[in-house]
This record gives structure tokens, sequence and C-alpha cells, in this order.
């Protein structure tokens, strides 16, 4: 499904690299841990899958379903089925997160060329969405995130992938910032889509959320690349031992 | 005494001192109103318009703007704000308000600053407008509405103890030179909503001034909503000077194509214990040139004043400009003031969010910037009104977007 090849990407504007020269294959069905320390490039290479413009591919490529997805703008790729769940979802005031979640589940339908939702129709969605996710009626009344706990952001984001229905998901350390009991409704939410036709990265420095969230491929990432891949047994290896032998270990 | 050689006029102002004349001779008044319509054809004489040396006219050179001095065209009056407003004309009935028939002596002409560019030119020139008394103890449920037919329009707007009422005022559509004046009064525990809004053409050039004065215990919420124009200044100058009084003005400048719009706001807080929040959103974008001058003035025995004032800007292109000057002039010690002024861009972070849930550029875009501009106009009490509002806004965004 996802096939990322000798992926190097900069800063936009400068000379500063942060991936450099990573591989990373998922297929669909598939549950892709990727862990790394700090400042390893996760949330980079997040960013640079769902399109943001503040880095620049210089070289490699990265194939969703078979064709490259490195010329198409954020909104394209999101509706062809990528979402990426923030590490810090952005607080949006003025923009109330019904009418939001409205707007994003049409124009992907319209960009999709299916019908708009019916305002019935469509509240019923979210009522049920959020009911699982424990996020009250009232809360989507207040502006997108804005005020928004921490977990409540997390949740708000998992209730955006639920309703958007993408067929992969990214998860950029969506355990942070959760309480035990938010950490299980979260990841609830991402096993309720699990499927043979959708797959997901989940992206963590923490083995903690692979508890709930089984993977079927750990990666290490570290410095821009991958520098590691193994199955879930690596993440408790990590857990226990730290990141600096690993790596060690793959550099030497 | 003035030592300065006699400025040499341009050639609209000869043919505005023209307009004078012509005004004078058409309109009939009182000795007095006569002195008070000859003193300020004077002024106007000797600064002709106000160029960017006045200080009260920093960012806006009148002087240049004006090249052409042409009477509008085309109707002055927009299709009403909101619906089922009753229009303050002489010959409408209304329970509980006095509506007067214009005249000259009723317009409450009064010696002007040398400065009151915008008075001198509507009292020289008024020829129209609406006199109408809310009577006291009435509440007045129709929105009523002032419709300035005439080039420069005078009205007097009195409110009476305890009376409350909503009134809209609007000009729109047409191109050409106009000036409007509305002397607007409160007296005691009087609550009233006064908007302003002006759609014109985009070779317009409107002169607006509120002058307010509010008494014990009032409640006045202005609402201001400008929008097209070639040169649209609007002035607010309210005199908070009864005990207890509450003053809160929401603005929306959306500022396109050529525009330049002058928002200047002269608030003086004069005795203790008053209110005014001021919050203005603007949107800049084309060549647009937006402003706001905001000045408020704290006397010594005005203790415990409040006095906010927030203007924020978005810009929406790199030609577009705003100005924005805070002045705070307090002499009294026990007061709250506050002041922001912001001009931004629309945050690319925030648009990432957007697109990156499938919503396109275009469309994020239009979701924040009317976002921003809601959030100053989701806090005005009236919902008819923030709602007629919002689609204004709308539409505007949609055709200037
Ligand atoms: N836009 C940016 N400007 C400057 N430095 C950046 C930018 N984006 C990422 N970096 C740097 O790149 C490195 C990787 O960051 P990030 O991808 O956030 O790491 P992780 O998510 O693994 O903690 C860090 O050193 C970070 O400071
Ligand atoms: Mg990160």
């Amino acid at each position: 499904m996802l096939e990322i090849k000798d992926l190097h990407a900069k800063i936009a504007g400068t000379d500063t690299e942060i991936i450099k020269g990573l591989n990373l294959s998922v297929k669909a069905g598939e549950v892709a841990a990727i862990m790394g320390p700090n400042g390893s490039g996760k949330s980079t290479l997040s960013y640079i899958l769902a399109g943001r413009d503040d880095y620049e591919v210089t070289s490699g490529d990265i194939l969703f379903n078979g064709e490259s997805i490195l010329e198409m703008d954020p909104s394209e790729r999101a509706a062809a089925g990528l979402f990426l769940a923030f590490q810090y979802p952005m607080e949006i005031p003025g923009v109330a997160t019904m009418q939001f979640l409205k707007v994003a589940m049409n124009e992907q339908r319209k960009a999709r060329g299916e019908e708009e939702l019916k305002t019935p129709d469509f509240i019923k969605l979210v009522k049920e969405a959020a009911g699982d996710l424990e996020i009250s009626m009232e809360m989507l009344k207040r502006p997108l995130n804005v005020g928004f706990s921490g977990g409540e952001k997390k949740r708000a984001e998992i209730l955006q992938m639920k309703l958007l229905a993408p067929s992969l998901c990214v998860l950029d350390e969506t355990d942070s910032g959760l309480d035990i009991d938010a950490l299980k409704i979260v990841s609830e939410g991402v096993n309720s889509l699990r499927s043979p036709d959708r797959a997901t990265i989940v992206i963590t420095h923490y083995q903690r959320l692979l508890d709930y969230i089984v993977p079927d491929s750990v990666h290490v990432l570290s410095k821009g690349r991958i520098v590691k891949t193994g199955d879930k047994e690596l993440a408790k290896e990590l857990e226990a031992n730290g990141y600096t032998d690993i790596i060690a270990e793959a550099a030497a | 005494m003035n030592i300065q050689a006699p400025i040499k006029h341009t050639a609209a102002e000869e043919v505005l001192f023209q307009s004078c004349e012509a005004a004078n001779a058409a309109v009939a008044c009182s000795e007095e109103s006569q002195k008070l319509r000859e003193a300020a054809v004077a002024q106007l004489r000797d600064n002709g318009f106000p160029t960017r040396r006045v200080e009260s006219w920093h960012y806006t050179d009148l002087r240049a703007a004006v090249k052409q001095l042409s009477t509008p065209t085309g109707s002055r009056v927009s299709t009403p704000l909101l619906a089922g407003s009753k229009v303050l004309s002489a010959d409408t009935h209304i329970a509980g308000v006095k509506i007067e028939p214009w005249s000259a002596d009723k317009a409450q002409f009064a010696p002007l600053e040398s400065d009151d560019a915008v008075g001198q030119i509507n009292t020289a020139l008024a020829t129209c407008g609406s006199i109408a008394t809310i009577e006291a103890g009435q509440t007045i449920d129709t929105p009523l509405s002032i419709e300035n037919r005439g080039a420069h329009a005078r009205n007097v707007v009195s409110i009476g103890a305890g009376a409350s009422a909503t009134i809209i005022e609007s000009v729109s559509g047409d191109d050409g030179f106009s000036s409007d004046v509305t002397l607007i009064s409160l007296a005691e525990g009087a609550k009233a909503t006064y908007v302003a809004t002006c759609e014109k053409g985009a070779d317009a050039i409107q002169l607006g001034q509120l002058r307010v004065a509010l008494g014990k215990d009032a409640n006045l919420d202005i609402v201001i909503f400008n929008a097209g124009g070639r040169l649209i200044r609007r002035e607010i100058i309210v005199l908070v000077e009864g005990e207890g009084s509450n003053l809160d003005i929401k603005g929306v400048n959306l500022i396109g194509g050529n525009s330049h719009i002058d928002v200047t706001t002269v608030l003086q807080h004069t005795v203790p214990n008053t209110v005014s929040e001021q919050l203005f959103r603007n949107i800049s974008t084309g060549k647009g040139q937006g402003v706001f001058q905001g000045q408020i003035k704290v006397h010594q025995i005005a203790q415990k004043t409040d006095a906010q004032m927030a203007c924020n800007t978005l810009l929406l292109s790199n030609d577009a400009s705003f100005s924005a000057k805070p002045e705070l002039e307090i002499f009294a010690d026990d007061v709250i003031c506050a002041h922001g002024a912001t001009v931004a861009e629309l945050d690319e972070d925030h648009l990432f969010y957007l697109c990156a849930r499938g919503i396109t550029e275009r469309t994020a875009r239009a979701l924040l910037v009317e976002a921003f501009v809601d959030e100053a106009v989701e806090q005005i009490e009236n919902e008819a009104l923030v709602e007629a509002l919002e689609t204004r806004i709308g539409a505007w965004l949609e055709a200037n977007g």
C-alpha cells in the first residue's frame, strides 16, 4: 500500500537534510510501528507523507497504492485516503468543530465524485463515532480543538479519522499526554478501523501503546533512516534496553 | 493669527465651494444656523481638504484622493439589512417614535474643530436627513432604518430616558462624493443598537461621522460594517458622559480592490464608572489599505473607567496594508485600559491542518478568513443582525477572496 524508496528530504529553503535515505514498505492490512528517539525525524516523516510544504523532497519517491504522491497537494492526498493524526493538533479559533467535520467529509466526497452527505446522516455518523470515543456533543460545538485538553485533542483526531475512514492512517505520538483510560479509548478507536484493506503507521517512542495496538512490524528510525526492522518483540527490546545499543549496533 | 499664505485650492475644492453656495441657496435656515454653515465653509477655505500633515488624518490623504467632486449617481439606498425594518422618514408612523421633517435648524449645527473636515463638509453641504426621537420609556421592537438619500445627509437621533431601539443606517451602491453625519444621544437608562453599514461602488468617496453622547446608565452597541468604496472614512466620536454608561463597538472592515478604509474613533470618558469596549476585525486584500485610529481619553475624575480596544487585521495579499494607531490619554489613576492591534497573514499551520483533512486550499482559506471576521460578529447580541452581517460578509469574501 505504501512504499517509501530512498527518500531524502530537507527543510525547504535550507540545506538541512532531515530524512536521509529512508526506505519503508507497509502492506494493506498491516500495522507498522515506527519508533525512535526524540528528534530522529518521526514527525517530519509524517508531515512529508501528508504533504506539508515546509519540507522538500530532494530525491527518492513515495508510492501510495502504486502511484507517486509527491506531486499531490495535502487535500488531494487526504481525498486519496491518507490521514495523519497530528502529534500537536492545531487549535483553530472561529471554526466550529461540527462545521469543520462536515466540510472535510463533503470535500473528500466531492473529490471522489461521491454525493454530499445530508445533514441528518452527517449528524448520525458523528454521534455514533463520538459516543464510542466518549466525546460529548457539547465539545463538538466548540471551535476546533480550542480549549480542548491534550487528551481531548487526541480523541478528536481519532474521531476525524473514523469519520473520514482513510485507507492509510498515520498516527504521530497519539499516545503522548494520554492517561491510561484515554489510551484505551483511543486504541480501541484505532483497532476498530483495522481491516484487510487498510494500513496503519503508529509513530511512538514508548512501547506502552503497542500493548494496545499490536503491530505487525516495528521499525527503528534514527537520524532520518530506518536502521532496524523487526516484529513486536523489537519494541519490547527497545523498551528494556533503550535506543542507544540498537542504534550503535545498526551503525556498526 | 494665521500668518500662512492662503492655500491654492484644487479644482475639486473649487467645486466644493460652489456646491456649498448651492446648498446654502437651496436650504432656508435661521441666521444662527447660517453663521455656523458659513463658518464651516470658511474653515474649509482656510485649510482645503485635509492632507496627511493634519494629525487626525495621518493615514488618509483626502486632498490627494478627491480628484473630482461628483455627486453620487444611482441609488444611495441599499436593500435593508434587517427584514421588516421601518424607514425613519417624515411620512412613516411608528408608535413611540417622533419623526420631524428635516430642516437645517433641526440639524444641530455647532462650532467645529479646525481638523473636523467631515463635520465641516457636512455642515456646509447637508440638505436632508432624518430627525427622530424615540420617546422616553418606549421599547421599539421593529428595527428602524435611516436611508441617506441625498449626497449629504445629517441625521439627529435622540433616544429618550429608558427607551430602547435598534437603528440601522446604511449607504451603498453608488459612486461619487458623499457625507453623512449622525448625532446620537441616549438619555438616562436608554438602550440602543446603532448599525452603520457602508457598501459603496469602487469610485465612491464617503465620509461618515457618528457623534454620540451617552447619558447616565445608557447602553449603546455600535456596529460598523464597511465594504467597498474608493475612500471611506468612518469617524465615531463618543462622549461617555453619564455615570454607569456602557459603550460597545464591533466593527468589520472588508478592504479589497483599490479601497482605502479609515475608521477613526475618539472616545472621551468624562465621568466615573463607565465602560467602553471596541473590537474591530478587518480583512485587507488586493491593493486595499486600511486604517484604524483609536483614541481614548480618560478624564481625571473618570475613575473606574474600563476601556478596552482591539483591532485585528488579516492581510491576504502582498499589496494590501493596514495601519493601526491606538492612542490612550489617561488622567485618572484607578482605571483599566487595554488596547491591542495585530496585523497578520493567514496562519499556514492552520491552513495545512484543514487541507490535511481533504479540504481544498481555496475552501480552507475561505473558512479561516470567515472565521476570523465572524469572531467579532458573533459577539453581537441581536441574532438576526448576526445572520444578516454574516451573509453580507460571505458574499463579499466570495467575490473578493
Ligand atoms: N521546520 C523545521 N525547522 C527546523 N528544524 C526542524 C523542522 N522540522 C524538523 N526539524 C528538526 O528536525 C529534527 C527531527 O524533528 P522531528 O521530525 O520533529 O523529530 P521527532 O518527531 O522524531 O521527535 C529535529 O532536530 C528538529 O528540530
Ligand atoms: Mg515528533
